[in-house]
């Protein structure tokens, strides 16, 4: 894979690994936002890993741009090569599927939607022939997803789902996009699934709702004191599927600050994945249950 | 010292320089859409050019202030008035405890820049006081300013006297915002690219902090291709990428999207390039329906332009006695 290189105005250069996803050409797009940063050259002001793609954002003031591009030229021989291996955390997310809130509001918006009969789950389950809602819940979230990518508005990370690509869920976006989507909506476009940090504009199919805080810009809820973001590009997460009841008791917990999420330390190699992803997510999974 | 907010405007938020170092959380930037007003507004109450002011959008709000100081508003000619009294824009003037200040119509531009001297001292949130409206950071209570909210104020000093037109950058009429073609313009056809410099394009009512919409321009067509796995079924879409800011995105090829201060970081759509860094200023100064032109520039032109601005800012200064 070489990298495609492209100037954003006078401030960013884009560098595109691959077209299309993968994990190679995510880990590509991670050593190089890496060698930027640990190059620490001088009018870098953002380094930003994407999903099969980065951006770095500097001050032509400081540096030339054909000069920093020149310097990003010389990293890439050595992130292509580079062990797309990981020291991570996996992360379980209670989701609460076909809530009553992002169903309000995918009715609100059926006009923009590719099948106006059918809900956002009804019509995942039928395109990705998997008949019921109840089979793709199960597809959904039984094995754990990558974060590829955090951004779109604060915090937001973006997941790719650990399996053969063939059986990788794949759900187009809203035809025209909301103005709305519910806070902590578990959503899905393409290839990727994601979850709404904030209340806002969004064009992902909307699956459910989750409870558990993930951008605290007050830095008050006890797992973001530190940092307001609780993602970061390479977490594992796995989708824990919750009841109503289960939901409420989550957020009753998170209203008196004693929510605590399950957060283990787990390690990824992107080569024993490729060889055995069965046996590697079932590895995840023991790290995260500690059986 | 304070500023008590007697009515808010249409939305007016505190906003500084910004906020850099936390893109790629998805945290975008924020601070003042015309920065270069932003700066003159301080330099005329004798701030620093990086200090917090307020930004009012269309409508101003109306201010009450608890003790004397220096205040000066610039950007878009949105009159402000001293207790009914119209006053110049871009010069400082005084006022004392319990003086109101209120604006007028709009006349021009789109936002006007309120500077205190001494500055808006609102809690610094990751090293700015910007407020980032829909992450609820920044600013006062990660919020626009509401009736009732009252707003601290540091220790300032003088006027500097008052800025001419000639000194000051506004956008024309149509606004020319020039842009370098890159990142996913190889994805539509050259007949597409040509039309898109020679269409006067109009800017959209969805034209806020986030971005400007622009319509009325010939829709695009792309180079055909295999739609890579990943990217979504339209030819307006790719895997989701890092979005520049000013960079110009076009959902389904028909209505170009310029990202601002408070940008989306990232998105599925393709963009065609970016408004070079020295015309995102005359963006803030846009109304819906202004028409607009797109005008190509290469690296060493939008760097020039850069110099350019920059020296305009130095006009300033010297003009001030700075």
């Amino acid at each position: 894979m070489s990298i495609r290189f492209s100037f954003g105005g006078d401030e960013h250069i884009f560098g595109e690994v691959s077209e299309s996803m993968s994990l190679e050409a995510f880990f590509i797009s991670l050593s190089m936002t890496n060698a930027v940063r640990a190059a620490g050259i001088r009018g870098v002001t953002e380094i930003c890993p994407a999903n099969a793609s980065f951006q770095v954002k500097f001050d032509p003031d400081a540096i030339k741009p054909g000069d920093l591009l020149k310097e990003l030229q010389g990293m890439e021989a050595a992130a292509a090569q580079s062990d797309a291996s990981l020291k991570t955390r996996i992360i379980e997310i209670p989701v609460y599927y076909q809530d009553p809130w992002t169903h309000e509001t995918l009715m609100r918006f059926r006009e923009r939607h590719q099948d106006p009969s059918k809900t956002d789950l009804e019509y995942a389950a039928e395109i990705n022939g998997l008949g019921t809602v109840e089979n793709f819940i199960k597809a959904h979230s039984s094995q754990p997803w990558f974060v590829s990518m955090v951004g779109f508005v604060a915090g937001l990370p973006f997941l790719y789902q650990m399996v053969e690509r063939k059986r990788q869920l794949e759900v187009p976006k809203y035809l025209r996009p909301r103005t709305d989507t519910p806070k902590l909506t578990v959503g899905h476009g393409g290839c990727f699934s994601c979850i709404y940090s904030v209340r806002g504009a969004g064009g992902y199919q909307m699956f459910g709702v989750t409870p558990m805080p993930i951008y605290d810009p007050t830095q008050k809820v006890s797992y973001l004191q530190d940092e307001m973001c609780l993602f970061r590009p390479g977490d594992i997460v796995k989708w824990k599927p919750i009841s109503r009841d289960e939901y409420d008791a989550a957020l009753e917990a998170v209203d008196e600050n004693r929510f605590e999420p399950v957060i283990r330390p787990a390690t990824f190699s992107l080569s024993e994945f490729n060889k055995d992803m069965a046996g590697t997510n079932a590895k995840l999974m023991e790290a995260l249950n500690g059986r | 010292m304070a500023v008590k907010v007697i009515s808010s405007g249409l939305s007016t938020t505190v906003q500084d320089l910004g906020r850099p170092g936390y893109y790629h959380l998805g945290i975008p930037l924020s601070g003042g859409m015309d920065r270069f007003a932003l700066r003159v507004a301080n330099m005329l109450v004798g701030n620093d050019e990086g200090a917090a002011v307020l930004e009012a959008v269309f409508m101003g709000p109306e201010l009450e202030f608890t003790a004397a100081a220096t205040v000066a508003v610039t950007g878009g000619d949105l009159p402000p008035k001293l207790n009914g009294e119209e006053r110049a824009g871009w010069e400082a003037f005084p006022v004392k405890a319990g003086d109101r200040l209120s604006f007028g119509f709009l006349k021009s531009g789109a936002r006007a820049y309120i500077a205190v001297s001494g500055g808006i001292d609102v809690p610094l949130k990751l090293g700015s006081r910007s407020t980032y409206t829909l992450g609820a950071l920044g600013g006062h209570e990660g919020r626009a300013l509401k009736a009732g909210d009252e707003l601290p104020v540091g220790k300032g000093g003088a006027g500097k006297g008052s800025v001419p037109t000639n000194l000051r950058r506004m956008p024309g009429n149509p606004a020319e915002l020039r842009m370098l073609p890159g990142l996913y313009w190889h994805r539509i056809t050259a007949e597409a690219g040509t039309r898109f410099f020679a269409d006067t394009w109009k800017v959209a009512p969805e034209a806020d902090r986030i971005g400007y919409r622009f319509r009325g321009g010939t829709a695009l067509d792309f180079v055909p291709r295999e739609q890579p796995f990943g990217a979504g079924s339209n030819p307006s879409n790719i895997v989701d990428a890092c979005y520049p800011y000013g960079s110009i995105q076009v959902p389904g090829g028909t209505e170009p999207i310029v990202l601002h201060r408070d940008a989306v970081s990232g998105g599925g759509y393709m963009m065609l390039g970016c408004v070079i860094s020295a015309d995102m200023d005359l963006i803030g100064q846009l109304q819906p329906h202004a028409p607009a032109r797109f005008v190509e520039v290469s690296m060493d032109q939008a760097l020039q332009a850069r110099h350019d601005r920059q020296a305009a800012l130095a006009r300033v200064r010297s003009h001030l006695g700075l």
